[in-house]
């Protein structure tokens, strides 16, 4: 099944398919290793919900809701 | 000398390493034209010395930072013999992620592992030989932290700083290499040094080389319809980008073992289960980022920072009524020196105000000294008072703030170093977006109320320029500790004297004031002239870990040059000049005044040339509600708020050397006694007596004083942080800010009428700008250009 990242449930893993987005947002989210084939997991959500905090190629990540739904993931059904 | 250059990830122990291999000899300057901090120092310990340049910590090459495209510019122009790429081995796949980049370039380039005793305390095991092998230079297995094989590191560098290297790629099987190649041929042809680099950022679409290279660029996009890949379709700039973390998986990261990292834990039926051990930093980080009492932490420990640095009753021991209990214990030590430094009738003091103190005692006691070595002279008694009042009085009244800027700067520093301060931006970040501004603008901004000084020099953690100025510009309104006894003197003449109200609330109310007069401005500023897309939230959240106390002094000690340096000549020249215009009349005739015992001349300082510049512009504040309508003694008033434009201090000290002239005007025993409870307050007082004005007028001159110019002090520093050109437009900023705000505070609270014009006026503004947003919107952002 493919989500995209900010609907991912806390520890929940899912696997990067994409990376959607143009400019500075989507270079920088390459850079820091967000690309297709990386595992990521939900650590948790910010005290207001927002940004989420999530590792990805063994650091920790934080990104908002907004620049998170241009990554999607495959994750198992359940 | 050999010239290396120290590149790496931010958090990768990229300034460990450089203050091991430098020691003292490392000093701080800026890249040209930007302020990102440029240090430099040079390593002594090998057979030949070697300067090394510390590059700003990078994930990447790309150019949307001002940092990347330093790091990038100074490899490229400059050409250092030698690369050292400090690689965190306990985060090896993301920090790699630069080393393929920077192996593109024509430059030797040497891999310091770091972190090696933290994956050997782990029971990871890494093939550095293979990944040596693998990756074609020499790596090098380091402990920043505990100095450990950095002789081996820099015999290295020197060694290979010898050698002629040409770059390399893990792109040789990308789909897009042919076209990488091809241009790459053509770029070389032209003798272009790094041409590989410069080929492949091309096929990246990067902008700076597309301004450079516009004809080969024509050769990209013709070639990359050709290409199809299934996922990425013909987007280069991912391809390139998934290869090399596809070529880093395959090919570097499988040289670490980790070992399992599990624990036995006994459940809930008394089995042993296995479980994977969680490290400390995330255990801390569960209680610090909790979701029900992070914020709260964060407040707590916001509150002793500033409790530590500028509370005067340390452990509220006079609040609780403490003292006067203890009063016989204390009695044994009043009288003697410690008085006054240690504890005053305020309670214990926090270690800010006792250092402050010391210094304050220091100074005082320099002048005192001064001032009698000159007399005994036969000096002059204007040259005496020259010396006394307008030399040292000035370097010593920035001096006194050194100690409270400097603590909150190590505060400050530790809560950045630790990590903390990537968390308070995670957690604030849904707040202050809506105000056009990431969490991060948080701190800088929080740190005004202290200085703002150190708070517009932390501006440099904010990702885009916009939103540093916009930040830059909203610090002063976040009222600092020299704006306080403005705020506690006016206060308090108001209660007392028209017998309305409580001095803390009214204190309290005009913070508050502060802060929202900064959130308006920072929303108009992020919708007008400084609007842009909201800067992306993309961040690294670091481990958490204990500052070395090394780095926190050397960081210290650069602020505290940076800051003397940049203060002591505005501020003496400055004060020298109002000493001078308050202490002559136009006609040279000098005023001669002792605390305590008056004017010793005919002529006071209401004849002085200050007052005769003061009368001149008094009318420009009558909207304010502290011009014209305030009669002859109103220019006070006036000069109080020019002379506050220089330092927030001056408008008390302006206020008590005035109230001497108005004293003989009106009668101080006619005051009410409850002033003496508020410092500075009869002064204010006398000034309100001797010119009738109103409440609002009070309250209107406070806010000018919250929202103007804040000092010369951090005028410089503005001028030091923000691009060319624009301090200007933020002089001109907080002027025009500090004018409306006043005169909407006066006309309001005198006819509350004027309110609804207000509403009006500001609901056709909303309008205009939405309006006129909508129909220019806002262009995708670019490169970052220095």
């Amino acid at each position: 099944m493919q989500i995209t990242l900010d609907k991912l449930k806390i520890n929940q893993k899912g696997t990067i398919v994409a990376v959607k987005g143009q400019g500075v947002t989507r270079r920088r989210l390459f850079d820091m290793g967000v690309t297709p084939g990386a595992l990521v997991t939900l650590i948790k959500l910010a005290p207001l919900g927002d940004p989420l905090e999530i590792n990805i190629r063994n650091y920790e990540l934080t990104l908002r809701k907004d620049e998170a739904k241009n990554v999607i993931l495959e994750v198992e059904d359940n | 000398m050999i010239r290396v250059a120290l590149a790496g990830n931010p958090n990768s122990g990229k300034t460990t390493l450089f203050n091991s291999l430098t020691g003292s000899t490392a000093h701080v300057g800026n890249w040209p034209g930007v302020t990102v901090d440029k240090k430099e120092g040079t390593y002594k310990k090998g057979k030949e010395p070697v300067n090394i340049i510390d590059l700003p910590g990078i994930y990447s090459l790309s150019p949307y930072t001002p940092e990347e495209v330093i790091a990038r510019n100074y490899i490229i122009d400059e050409r250092p013999d030698c690369i050292i790429n400090i690689v965190d081995a306990t985060n090896l796949e993301r920090n790699l992620y630069l080393t393929t980049q920077l192996l593109e370039m024509d430059v030797p380039v040497v891999i310091a592992l770091n972190m090696i005793d933290v994956l050997d305390k782990n029971k990871d095991k890494i093939d550095i030989k293979g990944l040596e092998k693998e990756i074609g230079v020499p790596v090098v297995a380091i402990s920043a932290l505990k100095e450990e094989n950095l002789t081996t590191l820099m015999d290295e560098v020197i060694n290979f700083s010898k050698v002629e290297r040409k770059g390399t790629t893990i792109l040789k099987k990308c789909k897009a290499y042919p076209i990488i190649e091809h241009i790459q041929k053509q770029l070389e042809d032209d003798n272009l040094f790094s041409s590989l680099f410069h080929a492949i950022k091309l096929a990246e679409n990067d902008e700076i080389e597309i301004k450079m290279h516009p004809k080969q660029y024509e050769y990209v996009l013709k070639e990359k319809e050709n290409i199809k890949d299934p996922i990425f379709e013909n987007d280069l700039e991912a391809i390139i980008a998934d290869a090399r973390y596809k070529y880093i998986s395959k090919h570097f990261s499988s040289k670490l073992t980790k070992s399992d990292r599990l624990e036995e834990i006994k459940d809930k039926n008394g089995n042993f289960v296995k479980k994977e051990k969680r490290s400390i930093s995330d255990r801390i980080d569960r209680v610090l980022t909790n979701r029900v009492f992070g914020i709260l932490i964060f407040v707590v420990i916001l509150f002793f920072v500033f409790h530590l640095t500028f509370g005067e009753d340390l452990f509220y021991l006079s609040a609780m009524g403490a003292f006067s209990s203890l009063g016989d214990e204390f009695a044994l030590a009043s009288g003697t020196t410690f008085e006054g430094i240690l504890f005053s009738s305020g309670g214990i003091q926090s270690p800010g105000v006792f250092l402050q103190t010391v210094v304050i005692g220091f100074t005082d006691w320099i002048t005192e000294l001064v001032s009698q070595g000159l007399t005994s002279l036969g000096a002059y008694n204007w040259a005496v008072a020259f010396i006394c009042d307008g030399l040292l009085a000035g370097i010593f009244s920035v001096l006194s703030f050194l100690p409270q800027i400097l603590l909150l700067f190590l505060f400050f520093s530790f809560l950045e170093d630790s990590g903390y301060m990537a968390r308070v931006a995670f957690i604030l970040d849904r707040i202050f977006r809506k105000f056009g501004v990431s969490g991060r603008a948080f701190m800088p901004l929080i740190m005004g109320f202290g200085c703002s000084i150190p708070a517009m020099t932390n501006t440099r953690t904010l990702a885009t320029e916009k939103e540093r100025i916009a930040t830059v510009r909203v610090i002063p309104f976040f009222s600092c500790s020299a704006k306080l006894p403005i705020l506690t003197a006016c206060a308090g003449a108001i209660v007392s004297l028209f017998g309305v109200g409580n001095a803390d609330l009214i204190t309290l109310g005009m913070y508050f004031s502060g802060i929202i007069i900064a959130i308006i401005a920072l929303l108009f500023m992020r919708n007008t002239t400084l609007r842009g897309e909201t800067p992306p939230f993309i961040m690294e959240l670091p481990a958490y870990h204990l500052p070395q106390f090394k780095s926190l002094m050397i960081h210290l000690w650069d602020k505290a040059k940076h800051f003397i340096k940049k203060a002591f000549t505005i501020i003496l020249i400055s004060n020298i000049l109002i000493w001078f215009l308050q202490s002559f009349t136009p006609s040279w005739q000098y005023i001669e005044y002792v605390e305590g015992e008056g004017f010793l001349t005919s002529v006071t300082t209401n004849d002085s040339i200050l007052a005769q510049i003061g009368m001149i512009i008094q009318p420009l504040f009558t909207p304010l509600g502290f011009g014209s309508q305030l009669g002859s003694f109103g220019w006070v008033f006036a000069v109080g708020a020019i002379t506050g434009l220089i330092a927030k201090e001056n408008v008390i000290a302006t206020f008590a050397m005035l109230g001497a002239v108005v004293a003989n005007v009106i009668d101080p025993s006619t005051l009410p006694g409850s002033l003496e409870l508020y410092e500075g307050a009869s002064d204010v007082a006398l000034m309100i007596q001797a010119t009738g004005i109103n409440i609002p007028g009070i309250i209107a001159f406070i806010v000018f004083n919250m929202t103007t110019i804040p000092c010369f002090a951090a005028v410089a520093t503005a001028k030091a942080e923000l691009k060319k050109g624009t301090l200007k437009n933020t002089i001109a900023f907080w002027l025009i800010t500090s004018y409306i705000a006043a005169s909407a505070f006066y006309l309001i609270g005198t006819w509350w009428w004027t309110l609804f014009i207000y509403l009006a006026l500001a609901a056709g503004v909303i309008v205009f700008i939405y309006f006129y947003n909508k129909k220019h919107p806002i262009k995708p952002q670019g490169a970052a250009t220095i």
